[in-house]
């Protein structure tokens, strides 16, 4: 038979419309919940210099979600990660970001390590209508009404730990903190919260991330002759800090106190000379003797044998939040973004390890019992705790309940 | 008074720190003219050849002063064969392989080593000038930056494969008209630029610790001291270091460190305006 060229282009057009139009015409999967699970969406730092941050960030999340399946899942269903690599790269987190919201359509995102990658992520997930849970100690002061914040701010952080140190050591303070927005507004936290207890911040200095040599500084800093120094140093060139300082012999002259130092373990990579002494306030420790801890811990080892390095506030704050999340679904009886935050709303609260964690409803952040600590022989002690403390609100502005459409990152006046 | 002699030692180490990192290129670069993006992986190399015999129990100053030159050596001199040799001449395909070789190197370390970094303190501990305190290890510093430089301007010019490889990077074909083995003498020559860098990483790895990416941070000052040094490898590399070093450090202790690189790069920007040649274009001739 003979095929006339013509003939066959307009067959093989004919059979793709049509093979495209029945594809199309397929009812559409309900892509949120594939076989019937519930998708919550991760980014993680699990590689580049955050990885030490990250990585525990992802196993807590993993371990939450294993002990909610244990117990028979959520509205009958179970829950499943999509979990994200950002590489420490800000703008993988957007683009992954973006894939949570429009491709895997999570129906809950806890995502986020550094302030500027929340930044960056948080207006994706708004638009999206994403609701999105960020689980680290911060600066304070976001007021979204699409978001969570289970991590520590400066209201309970260093509003307790400067006051410590005031008392205890004198009334001038040398500040050295990371240059971003978790550095500089946590060190005008620290001039706000000096100046209302009669101390004076003498001098701040800002140092990029990959700043690692310091010997000006340790120097600069003797001139100054501060009675003690508030760090807020972020990542592993940061961390050469301590090393240098010790060198340098001033471990006994001047005492720390650091708003960041154990969050990735670092103090169980170096020698106990150089991070005995150093002071820090967290809402969770490995070394909190309590029966719900004991079991968190003994759970976590046993999933995660010795694969694993030392879990902080970080890795506690993912945890809570999901658990947290987790109480809201129950408690509204859907995963639907609205009725998950106003069930949140109503004043949702667990016993976490480190003690009882509650959401307050205005600021969508939590109230936590805060311990300060200090090293030694790399081992946290703790000295003082305060129960139930409230989350920074500046200005008293924020409040979530009454203007659910605020989006809005409030700063301290001082 | 107390405080200017912090300033002092503090703007000799960051020469002396300057001219460690740069001597490995100043030789790779500037006698063989072969542009080494890897260049800071040597040197994160050389870190992590002290940081791990060092763990594994073998002696800090082994480690430092034998093991890690000689092992970025070695690897410098497979890099040459496989890397560099086949692309002589080719300035434009040696940046994009070096540059490969750059990528590839973060890579593996970032898969084998990871970013959880081992802290250390730097040895030697401290002593009191007048009412502040400055570590022992800064002087050690400055002391292996001096010898550095005095051990290779010996080696290149009291020794005859110093005088060797210098006239076969000067006239490379008339070195192989008098029956010297050129293929040889890159190989060899490459691999002393690189076991310096080793070196450099090595000797700088108690100070700041090592993660895969720190040959980042280093690797821009590096170029520049070269480039600004001009054309005598040596003698420019010592110049280039003492003037951005005093320039990068005493503006750190003005104002803040991020400035004080500013005040580096304005500094490099300025001298190649005026001395487009590098500094041993017009001073220093007679050196090395």
């Amino acid at each position: 038979m003979h095929i006339h060229r013509r003939d066959l282009l307009k067959a093989s057009v004919a059979g793709l419309a049509g093979l495209a139009g029945g594809v199309l015409a397929l009812p559409r999967l309900a892509v949120a919940e594939s076989a019937g699970a519930i998708k919550i969406g991760t980014i993680c730092d699990l590689s580049g210099p955050l990885q030490p941050f990250g990585t525990q960030k992802l196993q807590c999340i993993q371990l939450a979600v294993e002990q909610i399946n244990a117990a028979g899942g959520l509205l009958g269903k179970k829950v499943e990660v999509v979990s994200y690599d950002a590489q420490s790269n800000n703008q993988l987190f957007a683009q992954y970001a973006q894939q949570l919201a429009l491709k895997d359509r999570v129906v809950v995102a806890h995502a986020g390590l550094q302030s500027s990658s929340r930044e960056v992520i948080r207006p994706i997930f708004r638009r999206s209508n994403t609701l999105y849970f960020y689980n680290t100690p911060y600066e304070g002061g976001v007021c979204d009404g699409n978001a969570f914040c289970t991590g520590t701010t400066p209201g309970q952080l260093l509003a307790n730990l400067l006051p410590f140190m005031i008392e205890k050591f004198g009334k001038k303070i040398y500040v050295l903190a990371a240059d971003y927005n978790f550095g500089q507004l946590s060190e005008k936290w620290t001039r706000k919260i000096a100046q209302e207890h009669g101390a004076e911040v003498v001098a701040s200095e800002f140092f990029p991330l990959d700043v690692n040599q310091f010997g000006p500084t340790i120097g600069k800093i003797q001139q100054a002759k501060p009675s003690f120094i508030v760090n807020t140093f972020v990542g592993p060139a940061h961390a050469s800090f301590y090393g240098q300082w010790a060198g340098a012999g001033m471990k006994q002259d001047i005492p720390i106190a650091s708003q960041t130092f154990g969050e990735g373990g670092e103090h169980l990579r170096m020698p106990a000379e150089i991070s005995d002494g150093i002071y820090v306030c967290y809402n969770y420790f490995e070394e909190l003797d309590a029966p719900a801890n004991k079991a968190f811990l003994d759970a976590f080892r046993a999933k995660f044998g010795t694969d694993y390095g030392y879990i902080s506030d970080l890795g506690m704050s993912e945890y809570v939040g999901v658990r947290l999340w987790a109480e809201g679904v129950k408690k509204a009886g859907s995963v639907d973004r609205a009725k998950v935050v106003s069930a949140l709303e109503s004043g949702i609260g667990m016993d976490a390890p480190g003690g009882r964690v509650v959401v307050e409803p205005k600021t969508h952040h939590c109230i936590f019992d805060m311990h300060i600590a200090q090293i030694k022989d790399r081992k946290f002690g703790i000295l003082q705790s305060f129960k139930q403390v409230p989350p920074t609100n500046p200005g008293g502005v924020c409040d979530l309940v009454k203007n659910p459409n605020t989006n809005q990152q409030f700063e301290p006046k001082i | 008074m107390d405080f200017a002699a912090i300033v002092l030692i503090q703007v000799l180490y960051a020469i002396a720190s300057l001219a460690l990192i740069s001597v490995g290129l100043a030789i790779i670069f500037g006698m063989m003219k072969v542009i080494n993006f890897a260049h800071g992986e040597f040197l994160m190399l050389g870190g992590y050849a002290v940081i791990l015999p060092v763990q594994a129990g073998v002696n800090l100053w082994i480690a430092m002063l034998i093991i890690a030159p000689l092992a970025v050596g070695l690897f410098g001199m497979i890099v040459e064969r496989v890397i560099i040799r086949p692309l002589y001449g080719r300035v434009i395909e040696t940046v994009l392989a070096t540059w490969g070789l750059s990528l590839f190197l973060i890579g593996a370390a970032s898969e084998i080593f990871g970013y959880f970094q081992e802290g250390t303190s730097p040895p030697l501990g401290s002593i009191a000038i007048g009412a502040y305190r400055e570590g022992v290890y800064t002087f050690f510093v400055i002391f292996i930056a001096a010898a550095v430089m005095a051990g290779v301007y010996l080696f290149l010019k009291r020794t005859r494969f110093g005088l060797v490889a210098l006239g076969t990077m000067q006239n490379p074909d008339m070195a192989a008209a008098l029956g010297v083995d050129t293929g040889k003498v890159y190989a060899l020559t490459f691999g002393l630029g690189a076991a310096l860098t080793g070196l450099a990483g090595a000797v700088l790895a108690p100070i700041s610790g090592v993660v895969p990416i720190i040959g980042i941070t280093y690797i821009a000052k590096a170029f520049i001291t070269v480039i600004c040094g001009g054309a005598m490898a040596l003698s420019g590399t010592a110049a280039a270091s003492v003037l951005f070093g005093t320039v990068n450090q005493v503006v750190t202790f003005l104002s803040t460190p991020i400035i004080g690189e500013v005040a580096l790069l304005v500094a490099a920007i300025i001298l190649l305006r005026l001395l487009p040649a590098g500094i041993t274009g017009r001073f220093f001739r007679s050196g090395l």
